[in-house]
């Protein structure tokens, strides 16, 4: 099947290596017989909902993010109505900062964001930088582990009830306090995870593909697995920085 | 004349307090000055002449993020001697925007567009117009976002170049050769090292010699007698073979080591090196936003080492390498000695290592005896 993704700002958002994220799914997806559709949605681009079955937000600079924050509140329903029609979604750092309801910066003043994230993000004056282990349990009963980095001044509060990506298990995460990274509302996820992420996560690369190709089948389809020896080198090598030399909360 | 001068690679405050504490005599100080301890440095030493390269994504983990770098580094000209020179790279946006403090300011670039990049880079960083966010439109990309700009919105572009470098002429892995132009007149110059990212440091050691008093002649003959410091584009011979290691530490210089090597003849083999000390930086999400992709259609073995050796191996599978090809060998020792096995007796070993892997791999080369630790070379 074709997987159509529309990559938000690439040439905006991109500081920690997104196109890492991009070619591990393509990959991933091709080795399965899927055919990964990548569409550029920058500055002034519409953005039409029931055309893609993923949408991928990366991470930017203080500058960056401000120069796309307007027009991400422009995309607003777009992107409501994107997920709402069944796609999955994946923002990570700034992006996942914009996709809650605002950023705000340490003189106090507001970027807006567009609240598909129940959350709130407050610059601190210190920056949480360091490796990090999650613990997921993204399908009930099943617990995984993500390894990445993270490199973020915001603190983000997640709204009561809000359902967190993942219990930190060495790290910061959100706000160093609450032990809560990322956010999850049903197929769309964000997190500060970088690294990049999707390369040494591979059962959670395959888990957005999946979502993705659930869109248009209904369910989320079981994928072929494929070699991941040093995928999941990689993950020992991330996980152990974590647990090693993580930020402490 | 006696130099002080902290040659080995300390730059942080502690560094340059040490090459002080040991130069008694000395009648000038020299020092290259790690970027988030430029102000601090600046304001103790209150140096004669500051000379400003680029500002490139480089160990983002330690310093956050380029725009701060930026604003401490203009808050530390502002405070700076009046009489001290400042010598500017205007073709880095960020850093070209300085010369607006200081009329004074010699700005230094590459003025030759047949040695520009057919497009910006990936790893590009400021891409956008320091002064109201438009993107640039550059009319020549030299190495990362270095280049001639100019902003279609409010017209902000590159500073008029005082000290440049016209008619470049790349060789391979051996040399470059350019036309020096100064106001103090204009030369040919042939340096003993290779790539674009050398011509903007013989201009940055040209504008800060001239302002300092040098003629054009002793420049000239400076940029000529020069070689590369150690590690970062050394060739080693071991026995019948060669090692050829080029310094990777971030994504600008790094595309330009593949560049170079590609420009040479793209090898079959390559030693790749990947650590992650403080000094390499923790956070190894850089190696995905350089373009390595030119080198593997050639290649027919990598080696990966290092301590996120894994990682590395990551990079080039997804970036179209068959898994059959790579090999992933943590241990710099082995790695070392499966890249030699693996060259043909007569051929050279490419290696690209990170910082700390470079002096791991230096070391090693250095206790077989093929190579003199830099300590005893320094002058």
């Amino acid at each position: 099947m074709r997987i159509v993704v529309g990559h938000l700002y690439p040439d905006y958002l991109n500081i920690y290596a997104d196109r890492g994220n991009i070619a591990v799914l393509a990959r991933r997806a091709a080795w399965r017989g899927h055919e990964l559709e990548v569409r550029t949605i920058s500055v002034g681009d519409a953005l039409i909902s029931g055309e893609h079955d993923l949408l991928y937000v990366g991470g930017g600079q203080d500058r960056e993010q401000a120069l796309v924050a307007r027009d991400l509140v422009q995309k607003a329903a777009g992107i409501f109505e994107t997920v709402a029609d069944g796609a999955a979604l994946l923002a990570v750092c700034g992006g996942y900062q914009l996709l809650g309801r605002f950023y705000r910066d340490t003189s106090g003043d507001e970027l807006p964001g567009i609240g598909l994230f129940p959350h709130e993000t407050t610059a601190g004056t210190s920056r949480m930088i360091g490796d990090v282990l999650l613990e997921c349990e993204l399908d009930p009963g099943i617990r995984r582990a993500l390894a990445g980095f993270e490199n973020h001044a915001g603190r983000t509060r997640l709204d009561p009830g809000a359902q967190p990506l993942g219990r930190v298990v060495a790290g910061f995460g959100n706000d160093g306090e609450s032990g809560w990274e990322g956010c999850r509302v049903g197929r769309a996820v964000g997190t500060y995870l970088h690294g990049p992420l999707l390369p040494r996560n591979p059962w959670f690369a395959d888990w957005l593909i999946a979502q993705a190709l659930a869109r248009r089948l209904g369910d989320p389809p079981e994928l072929a697995p494929l070699p991941d020896e040093l995928e999941l080198q990689a993950h020992a090598v991330s996980a152990a920085r974590a647990e090693s030399r993580g930020g402490r909360r | 004349m006696r130099l002080a001068h902290n040659s080995a690679g300390a730059n942080l405050v502690s560094g340059v307090a040490s090459t002080l504490l040991d130069a008694r005599g000395a009648e000038l100080g020299l020092f290259e000055v790690d970027e988030a301890a430029l102000p601090e440095v600046a304001t103790r030493v209150q140096p004669r002449a500051v000379c400003l390269g680029n500002l490139f994504r480089d160990q983002l983990d330690r310093y956050g993020e380029l725009e701060l770098v930026a604003a401490r580094w203009r808050k530390a000209v502002r405070e700076l001697r009046t009489d001290a020179a400042l010598l500017l790279n205007g073709d880095d946006p960020l850093v070209g925007d300085l010369a607006r403090d200081r009329p004074g300011a010699i700005v230094f670039g590459v003025d030759d567009p047949s040695a520009a990049r057919p497009s910006l880079q990936h790893a590009a960083d400021s891409k956008y117009c320091v002064r109201c966010g438009t993107p640039y439109e550059y009319a020549a990309a030299y190495v990362g976002h270095l280049g001639d700009y100019r902003c279609p919105a409010c017209g902000h572009s590159r500073p008029l170049l005082a000290v440049v470098a016209r008619e470049i002429a790349l060789a391979g892995l051996e040399s470059t050769s350019f036309r020096l132009v100064t106001p103090a007149g204009t030369a040919p110059v042939r340096l003993g090292v290779p790539g674009l990212y050398n011509i903007y440091n013989a201009l940055a050691a040209t504008a800060l010699a001239i302002s300092l008093g040098a003629s054009l002649d002793d420049v000239v003959a400076g940029l000529e007698s020069f070689s590369a410091a150690f590690g970062r584009f050394e060739r080693i011979t071991i026995g019948d073979r060669r090692l050829l290691m080029l310094l990777i530490k971030n994504p600008a210089g790094a595309n330009e080591a593949v560049r170079t090597i590609f420009d040479g003849g793209p090898p079959s083999l390559v030693v790749v090196a990947l650590n992650d000390a403080i000094a390499d930086g923790r956070d190894v999400s850089w190696i995905w936003d350089v373009d390595f992709e030119p080198l593997i259609p050639g290649l027919q073995r990598l080696v990966a080492t290092g301590d996120r050796a894994a990682e590395l191996a990551l990079r080039f599978k997804y970036g179209g390498l068959d898994a059959d090809a790579i090999e992933v060998l943590p241990s710099l020792e082995r790695a070392l000695d499966r890249g030699l096995e693996l060259t043909p007796p007569g051929g050279e070993l490419v290696v690209l290592p990170t910082y700390t892997a470079m002096l791991a791999l230096r070391k090693l080369v250095a206790e077989r005896g093929f190579v003199r630790p830099y300590w005893e070379r320094a002058a």
